[in-house]
Order: C-alpha cells, then structure tokens, then sequence
C-alpha cells in the first residue's frame, strides 16, 4: 500500500458525486412507468429500483427516475446517469458501455467499486432487455 | 499477556507492510508455524493420505489423522472421531443441515436466529422449504443481543433442531449458549452451533456447552483457508447417513450396495484438503501455545478500549451492546449520512483494512432498518494503536463527507 492516495481521493468523492449523493437528481416514484427494474449488487447492500418511461411508440426514453438507497458512487451514477438516459433512444441505450459510466463520474473507480458504479448501467439495460422480451 | 503482543506480532510477518488489519472475523493472518507446515507437506512428502505404502503416504496419513486429534482435544471432544474436517463452517453446516432434516416430517420445526450469518441460515430455510417444515427465527433486543424469552417461546415440543450461533458476526454479540443447548435438549431437539466467530476468541468445551454439532473454519483461526469442520456427537454421527458420497468414506461397494467407513472417515469422502488439515492442526497448537485464556483476554480488552475510543467520536453509532462483556471481536459502526461502503474506501485510503456491507446477515439489516455497516475485527496481533489509527481515519473520512 502507497501513501499517493490522497490526491485520488479528493478527486474521487469530488463535488459531483458529492452532490448528486446529497441531492440526487430523478429520485422517487414514477406512476406510470413502462419498466421498473431492481437493482442486484448484493455484496454492500445496495438496492435500487429504477424506473422508466418509454415514448407511445417504444423507441425512446421519455422518463426516469429512482428509488433506494446505496453508497456515494452508486447513489451518483444512478442520478447522472438518470439524466443523460432521458430523451435517449432505446437503440442507444442498448449501445451504451462501461465507458459511458464512467466518463459520467469523471473518477478513477477501483474493481472493488466497479459494481457500484455501473449499477445504474446495467440495471437500465437487464430492465430493458426485460421488457423487450415480455413484449415480444 | 505473559507472551508479549511485539512477539505475536512477530509471528506474523505480513503486519511489518504497515496496513491496519481490522477485518480478522473475515480471516484471520496466518502465523509463520501455520504457513511453514503448509508448505513443508508439499515440500517433503506431498503423497495422498490413507492406503499408501511408502513413507510418504504414511507422514501425510499421520499428519492428517493427527490433525483430528489436536483439534478434538481442542474443543474438548470426548471422543477423535467426533472430529469431522471439511472445507470450513458454510460447507459444514450445509452438511448438518441435510442430515440432521433428513428424516424430519413436515409441520416439525427448525428455530434459528435473527444473528445468523446466511450459512446458518439459508441451509435451514432450504431444508424447510424442501421438506415442508416450519421455519422459526428468534428475535433480537434492542441492543442486538438474543431474546431468550423469544426463544422460549419459539422452541417448543415440535422443534428437532435449534441453530444458532455462538457470536455474532456482524454485530460480536455473545449469544447464551448453555441456555439455548439446555432448552432444545428439553424439548427434545439437537442444538447445533456456528463456532465460526467464537473460536478464535475463546477455550472450546463441547462437553461443558452442551451442544450436539459445533461447527467452525480454520481461516478464522490462523489456519488456512478452505480448512475447518464440525464435531458432533458420537452416537448422532453413527446413526446419521452421510450426504456426500465418494473415495475415502466407503467401507465395501458392491453393484448391488455400499457400506461406510468407520468414524470419522464415513463423513469425509475424497482427497481433503491435506496440507491445509496439517496447517489447521497446527494453527490449534499455536493458539493453545499462546494460551487460550490470554487470547480472550486480550480480545475482550481490545474490544472495550474500541468502545471506549468510539464512544467519544461524535456521529459514529456503534451498533450491538455497550457493555463490553456482552461482545467480543467485533465493533460494527455508522456514520451519519455515509454508506459504510464509503467509509471503508477512505479508510484504505489511510491503510487501514475493514469490511463493509451486511457481513451475510441481512435478516438482522434488515432488523436493525439499515443497508450495512463499517466493521472492525480483532485478532490476537491487533493492538491499541491499530484502534486509535481507525479512530483518527474515521475523524478523516468525516472530513471528506463533512459529516
């Protein structure tokens, strides 16, 4: 172990994510949601629920918002990603990768938090893959 | 301590890389004995146990079978061959589970409790599920320590198995073993013990506890991983039939039939984990060798001078009992506001390695209203200064949330 953390880690939990832990963004309810999706990270107990809202055809996203609890990197990549995931289109959010979580955040994250930080990833897109399925 | 904490210390070379371990009720460091045992078995006679005839074979048997001796003196078994190794306490109890509910009739019950780690738990949900018996867990206190008058009202003259553990994992509670032993035995039913979290702290006497199986792993110990086992009492492990079948655990196989090795072999089949059983022995041996009644000591005063130290730390709820007495090895905390997966990340950013999360005990998460919580674990090398390092890492990682 090194002592050259403490840059990262004032980098790490930064104003952003800081910010949307405090106050995150698209948080409650969603009554008339297309899919609601839980969340699975069973190792820190986090649990989410993301819900979401499709346009009358299905092909894009018309809103989002969240419920639960979770640490900070999780709580923020859920509110981040909440924002950019509204107005997408599916099509797009079935593209999206890693790399968009993480540019999200703008930190280092360590493989012990990569869980926590695409949380919000991987449950928009089980929960999509999901719903297209029933649909089919 | 009449052997002196610098010694122990010394015994374990990888503390001398600077971290802070607080996380031993994961698992525990490994003491020189211990890791120079392991690697002596492939070194000098690496052979498999039990039918070899040459030299080797027969130091891997010895060392094996002398591995169950030490160990079943250690908990004060009776008899040895109520000494069974497995790969640690989830794969014992699992195995208890399914012999004990073997012959259970649906409406029987199985009483558990809200303090189980999930392999104390799931196994017995399974089971009754399975096998249409009813499910039971007793209740905590306020403070995390088990109702007993819950657990009389639980138990009663249908129950056949009451599991419990003896120390909380997330929370170090002591649970009152003796009173639970004697109230399964006076309705009839077998108590089975999860010694994962008590073992290392305290002298082991089955006999005295009463219990009828005693579950533990060697990794919590000073053993290696992937070791451990169970003791059960003699006449259930003769009246049981074994769950996993193979090499080793046979007496005769005929097309038509098989019969069991004798005791305890019946319960170990395949090639076991022969290095780390040797290193499980040894890991005994140094434990008794620093003596039994000095780690508890030791224990027991780390535990109250962490109390100590976080009753004066303002927004840090420790969770469990206040009184010292009624936990050991364990101090599980929150800090306002903060997930205990971020405490812990900033605490490594200061070397100081604990666990966070719901430590495999959601039911009692689940009890207490919160997601998880920052735990610290003590062993027989963690000192007072590892305690007032956490303590001024927790000052730190208020600072960064400004809690």
């Amino acid at each position: 172990m090194t002592h050259s953390h403490d840059a990262m880690t004032e980098e790490l939990y930064r104003e952003t994510i800081l910010d949307h832990n405090a106050n995150p963004r698209n948080n409650g309810p969603l009554d008339d949601a297309s899919f609601s999706e839980a969340s699975l990270n069973p190792s820190c107990g986090d649990r989410f629920t993301l819900h979401v809202k499709l346009s009358e055809d299905g092909s894009s996203v018309e809103a989002v918002r969240f419920e639960g609890i979770g640490c900070a990197i999780s709580t923020a990549s859920m509110s981040l990603f909440s924002e950019k995931l509204t107005g997408m289109s599916v099509e797009e959010v079935r593209q999206l990768d890693k790399q968009f979580v993480y540019d999200l955040l703008g930190v280092p994250i360590s493989a012990a938090r990569e869980k926590c930080a695409l949380v919000s990833l991987k449950t928009a897109q089980t929960g999509l893959r999901l719903f297209e399925g029933r649909d089919a | 301590m009449a052997i002196s904490l610098e010694q122990i210390r010394a015994d374990f070379p990888i503390l001398q890389n600077g971290a802070v371990y607080l996380d031993s009720g994961a698992t525990s460091l490994t003491p020189t004995p211990v890791v120079e045992a392991v690697t002596k078995y492939y070194t000098d006679y690496n052979a498999n146990i039990h039918r070899g005839l040459y030299d080797w074979s027969v130091e891997a048997t010895e060392g094996y079978e002398g591995a169950h001796k030490t160990l079943a003196a250690f908990v004060n078994a009776e008899h040895v061959e109520e000494m069974i190794f497995t790969a640690g306490t989830t794969s014992a109890l699992n195995v208890i589970a399914s012999m004990t509910t073997a012959n259970m009739q649906p409406g029987e019950e199985i009483v558990t409790t809200l303090l189980e780690h999930h392999s104390n738990f799931v196994p017995w949900q399974k089971a009754a599920e399975a096998k249409g018996l009813v499910f039971k867990t007793i209740n905590v206190q306020e403070d995390g320590c088990l109702d007993l008058e819950d657990a009389k009202q639980k138990i009663t003259s249908k129950t056949r198995v009451v599991a419990f553990t003896a120390v909380s994992n997330a929370l170090g509670v002591l649970t009152p073993i003796k009173e639970l032993c004697a109230l399964a035995h006076e309705n009839g039913a077998i108590a089975v013990v999860d010694g994962a979290q008590h073992i290392p702290h305290f002298k082991v006497d089955v006999q005295d506890m009463g219990c009828d199986f005693y579950a533990f792993s060697g990794h919590k110990m000073y053993g290696p991983t992937g070791t451990g086992g169970f003791y059960a009492r003699r006449e259930h492990l003769l009246n049981m039939e074994p769950v996993v079948f193979g090499g080793d655990m046979i007496s005769e196989v005929t097309i038509q039939a098989s019969t069991w090795n004798e005791l305890p072999w019946k319960f170990e089949a395949g090639t076991p984990h022969i290095a780390g059983g040797i290193g499980l022995g040894v890991a005994a041996d140094y434990m008794t060798s620093v003596g039994l009644e000095t780690i508890e000591q030791h224990e027991q005063d780390m535990t109250a001078y962490a109390l100590e130290v976080f009753g004066t730390l303002d927004g840090v709820e420790v969770y469990g009992p206040t009184d010292p007495l009624k936990r050991i090895g364990v101090v599980s905390f929150g800090i306002g506001g903060m997930h205990p997966h971020d405490v812990a990340e900033l605490l490594n950013r200061k070397h100081i390695a604990v666990r966070a999360g719901h430590h495999c005990a959601m039911p009692l998460m689940d009890h207490l209203a919160i997601p998880g919580t920052t735990r610290a674990s003590f062993g027989i090398y963690t000192s007072k200064d590892d305690i007032d390092a956490l303590a001024e890492a927790v000052e730190y990682t208020k600072s960064i949330f400004t809690v």
